[in-house]
């Protein structure tokens, strides 16, 4: 069996920023393994602006964001398949992979970082009612259709879950010529930008419904309509307030899942939360030399912070690869009173004490918080935000100093003070 | 002139026609839809029936047997998937236990054997270590199995149509007329078929059929059924197909494994009047979910990958109509609700039989039986996928990732006859799109094979035939 | 008088923008100086960044994605797409070669956001 050192499981944004860093960390036995026809992952169909203001300190699109880092990946030689599937990983770091090229290859690998990103919620997931003709898309097989392929998936759309992919298909759609009916949110907030809500939906005069949600599809062959209701408090939905609104097109938007069968396979512990890898930070699994970064360990906003989880990964299994073997005391994070999850959620208690950076999501809207950091119920770390939501993730940064105080404590919470 | 014409590709129509194509004989099988597996065989609980269940008498009774029997050898000549996994109704009270002995005096008298009962939750728990608390005592029918019934369906079909028999699709009958030799079949599209014999399996619409030409009515009602069907994580759940004692609308909320390893929980059951009408109610799909969780309590809505309806065709007198009408050559198999997957494998041979006894059909010397499936890469070692991508490098790319489904057996599964024409199509032939992503990710793939092999625009491609096109234009 | 929501930051603060006299914005409801940098510029030249795609003549893909160099007016969001229909960009196409010049007459050109092999 052919040995590799690094083999990195997906070529998107994730997969290319931590290859890029593992280079540079003096690691040359690389090896990226991506499903589709070219580099660069869903980033591809994300034709739109907005990219890498905090990576580049520029704005640009999905496809030049991907291509600045393609470049990076070329330059150093690192090599990649392409139209090539992993369907294995074995907790032995074994990665099974097949393509029409190679035919099924098995690879030992010393670290693997797992770098695949998330699907979206279909509709199944959610349980919607009605008939199931043609014309219910998730938002991102939409957006593939349109952006990739240029066809149009339907003229009157009404889309479900304000998430950023759905705003940003309002908007596409009516670049393209479609009449977007509504924006349709269960919640009564948005997971999706400010930003996007303004751009893409207010400029094009979108209604946006929140507290409201599709309680029935109609139409036998292709959709003629949806059915919206409003939801009460416990989103339950509201009977008398049901409308039907015509259409051809649903789109769903409603959430993002991390992709972990492969994790699963390997027996990497899974958070119920994120849907992701439980990680220490490292971003290292409880498999060892078993790395995960980008969407496929939380779902980010931002590519940008991808970008930056990902070298981190990229570093820490170069690192791992070099001989690095985290101690076996361990502390688990716990996050309490509001905070939804944190990423790293485990920290290994003899290592080195660096900065170290946490990123979180909240469950509600709350306003005028602090995110703290608690150390056996002491305050070691603490940041004023006049609101946050479940929308956006939030990052902290604790110095060394900081987490020496951690890693010396017997329990560690993030909380939010009220 | 055909001598046997055939009305509808469920599994009814495809199994007769496949037992007919025994024969030297001509059959054409008419079809509404744009394949075969369209109407209640694509959507149903895929159960294997032991045979307890239905009076003693019955015709449902007398064929349930018979094919149930008749799976093992039928599964190994069309290679469909079908496990006996035995099933189990379950009682949860302990003054209901005389009903499960009923059941068993029923199924002895019907003639189905190996059944027993046990007795004790702890005893339950020994075969079904998940289920409820509450449940305290079993019927146990090693009999029963799960079949996947559409690829049933289309494993029948293939054979008829490798045995000779000709497929028509979107042909809608909509009148039947009595000549001097037979019956003038005529379609929507105007075409008409002329057949010695015709054969109503018709489905939902079998009474419609029959009235055409029938003095005797028929009057059948169509009973919607809502599923949820549970991500394969999730599989463990349960071995056996295990019901709930049964009420007056049928056998009540199953949990059942299904041939590809999900967990399937329903039916509901509710009269409609439209015979489209398939669409789930939210109501129906927490029923048929809360009820599931009385006999697994650890059911989680949050692994629902995707919800369904089924309507079986219910007919008043209750029981299966098969068999020459009082219109000489004019037969029908109407009905045929559960327990009808079950029985269709000796329904089929039956009425296969009496028309080739009407006709004098002799045997085909050079019948083939055995249908190779489609490969599935999914479940092959690694040494068979390495030789298959060899042979054919389309089997090296994965098209549909939650399933693990190849470009080679899409392509395959569109080049068969009757070949896939549609999304759904593709999805009941390879699993493409049956997933947990719900072929979020390899629809635009998909479309394009379809595309590439029909030899026709994207725009073209539907989702299940009709007006079920994916996309409308071109954004340009 | 206009309402807005301020895109600078989380906070989405509702702005309400009095506009009766162009040369005395007043702008209410914001947290942060920034709030009324932004609604002045929405309410006296409003810009916005415009994508989209162009079909690719003999490449490895049907299409190549594209925006704006910079900010175009908002009204010509439009207008500026309907351009995009009539383009065939023969392969090879880079990242930044202009796809339309000067569109609409507002001195902004569409670029290549993606590189497209030939055939």
């Amino acid at each position: 069996m052919k040995k590799i050192n690094l083999v990195i499981v997906g070529g998107g944004p994730a997969g290319l920023a931590a290859a890029k860093a593992a280079y540079d960390c003096g690691e040359r036995d690389i090896l990226i393994l991506e499903r589709e026809a070219e580099l660069g992952g869903i980033l591809n169909q994300c034709i739109h602006n907005g990219f890498g203001l905090h990576t580049f300190k520029e704005e640009l699109t999905g496809p030049e964001y991907a291509a600045r880092y393609v470049a990076e990946v070329k330059q150093r030689n690192i090599a990649y398949k392409l139209n090539a599937t992993v369907i294995d990983v074995s907790k032995n770091k074994v990665v099974t992979y097949v393509s029409e090229e190679d035919g099924l290859v098995q690879v030992q690998a010393t670290a693997i970082i797992l770098a695949c990103g998330c699907r979206e919620r279909p509709r199944g997931a959610i349980n919607t009612a009605g008939m199931r003709g043609a014309g219910v898309f998730s938002a991102g097989t939409a957006q593939k259709l349109v952006n990739i392929d240029g066809y149009l998936p339907g003229k009157e759309v009404v889309i479900l879950g304000s998430g950023d992919i759905g705003l940003i298909m309002a908007r596409r759609m009516t670049f393209e010529g479609a009449k977007v009916q509504a924006v349709v949110e269960l919640m009564p907030y948005s997971s999706g930008l400010n930003r996007n809500i303004v751009q893409c939906l207010n400029d094009f005069g979108i209604p946006l419904y929140f507290s409201h949600t599709v309680v029935d599809i109609k139409g036998k062959d292709r959709v003629t309509g949806v059915v919206v209701a409003e939801v009460d408090e416990k989103l339950r939905p509201k009977k008398e307030t049901e409308r039907l609104i015509p259409c051809d097109t649903l789109l769903l938007s409603v959430g993002l899942l991390p992709e972990n069968e492969l994790a699963k396979n390997a027996e990497v512990q899974l958070s119920n939360t994120t849907g992701g890898a439980v990680v220490d930070e490292n971003l290292m699994t409880n498999i060892d030399g078993v790395f995960e970064c980008g969407n496929v360990l939380h779902v980010h906003d931002l590519v940008d912070f991808v970008s930056a989880e990902s070298e981190n990964a990229g570093k820490c299994a170069a690192e791992y690869i070099q001989g690095y073997k985290p101690c076996h005391e361990k502390i688990t994070i716990r996050c309490t009173n509001g905070v939804r999850y944190c990423v790293p959620t485990v920290l290994n208690k003899d290592d080195v004490y660096a900065a170290q950076s946490f990123k979180m999501r909240v469950s509600n809207v709350f306003k005028k918080v602090e995110l703290a950091v608690l150390a056996d119920g002491v305050k070691v770390f603490g940041k004023k935000r006049p609101v946050v939501a479940p929308g956006e993730m939030e990052n902290i940064v604790l110095s060394a100093e900081q987490m020496k105080a951690l890693k010396q404590a017997s329990d560690v919470e993030i909380t939010l003070i009220k | 002139m055909k001598d046997v014409i055939v009305i509808g590709g469920g599994v009814v129509g495809c199994s007769i026609a496949r037992e007919l194509s025994r024969y030297k004989t001509d059959v054409l099988l008419l079809e509404r839809g744009n394949d075969v597996s369209v109407g209640t065989t694509k959507a149903n609980s895929g159960i294997v029936h032991g045979g307890y269940d239905a009076m003693p008498g019955t015709l449902k009774a007398h064929y349930n047997v018979l094919g149930n029997a008749m799976f093992d050898q039928l599964a190994q000549e069309l290679e469909f998937p079908f496990r006996r996994n035995g099933s189990m109704v379950l009682c949860f009270d302990e003054t209901q236990k005389d009903k499960l002995q009923e059941l068993y005096d029923r199924g002895v008298k019907n003639g189905v054997k190996g059944m027993y009962i046990v007795e004790g939750n702890d005893k339950i728990k020994q075969m079904e270590p998940y289920v409820s608390d509450q449940a305290v005592a079993a019927l146990v029918v090693p009999s029963g199995g799960i079949a996947s019934p559409y690829e049933m369906c289309i494993a029948y079909a293939e054979n008829a149509a490798q045995n000779g028999v000709e497929f028509r699709f979107l042909s809608e009958v909509t009148g039947i007329k009595q000549t001097e030799g037979g019956f003038d079949v005529t379609c929507r599209d105007g075409s008409v078929h002329q057949g010695k014999v015709v054969v109503n399996c018709a489905g939902v619409y079998a009474d419609e059929i029959n009235n055409m030409i029938c003095p005797e009515k028929l009057h059948i009602t169509a009973r919607k059924g809502d599923y949820v069907l549970m991500d394969k994580t999730c599989g463990y759940l349960a071995s056996h197909t295990l019901f709930q004692l049964p009420t007056k609308m049928g056998k009540g909320i199953l949990v059942t494994p299904t041939t590809h390893g999900n967990i399937l929980v329903g039916p509901t059951a509710t009269d409609v009047q439209d015979k489209d009408d398939v669409a789930t109610t939210a109501e129906e799909l927490d029923q048929a979910f809360t009820k599931g969780t009385i006999t697994e309590p650890s059911l989680a809505r949050r692994n629902i990958i995707t919800q369904f309806s089924g309507l079986r065709a219910h007919l008043d007198t209750d029981d299966f109509v098969v068999g020459e009408s009082s219109v000489k050559g004019f037969y029908n198999v109407a009905g045929i609700e559960s327990p009808g997957l079950t029985c269709a494998p000796a329904i089929a041979v039956d009425v296969a039989e009496q028309i080739a006894n009407k006709l004098q059909l002799k045997h085909k010397l050079h019948f083939d039986a055995k249908r190779k499936a489609i490969p599935h890469f999914a479940t092959m070692s690694n040494i068979e996928r390495e030789k298959l991508i060899e042979r054919n490098p389309l089997y090296g790319r994965i098209v549909c990732r939650c399933e693990v489904v190849t470009e080679g057996e899409i392509v395959d599964a569109i080049r068969r006859n009757p070949g896939a024409k549609d999304l759904d199509g593709v999805k009941r032939r390879t699993r493409a799109g049956m997933g947990r992503c719900q072929a979020g990710f390899c629809t635009p793939r998909v479309m394009e094979i379809l595309a590439r092999e029909l030899g026709c625009d994207m725009m073209d491609i539907t989702k299940g035939g009709g007006s079920s096109n994916v996309v409308i234009g071109r954004t340009k | 008088m206009r309402e807005m929501i301020c895109i600078n930051c989380p906070m989405g603060c509702h702005l309400v923008v009095d506009d009766s006299d162009h040369n005395n914005i007043k702008v209410s409801g914001n947290t942060c100086p920034r709030g009324i940098t932004y609604a002045v510029n929405e309410v006296t030249a409003p810009k916005r960044m415009v994508t989209g795609s162009v079909h690719v003549e003999g490449g490895v893909i049907p299409m190549v994605s594209v925006k704006t160099r910079e900010a175009i007016p908002k009204q010509l969001i439009f207008d500026s797409l309907e351009l995009l229909k009539k383009v065939h960009m023969p392969a090879p196409v880079h990242i930044g070669d202009v796809v339309v010049k000067d569109i609409c007459g507002c001195g902004v050109d569409f670029i290549a956001t993606k590189d497209v092999e030939a055939k």
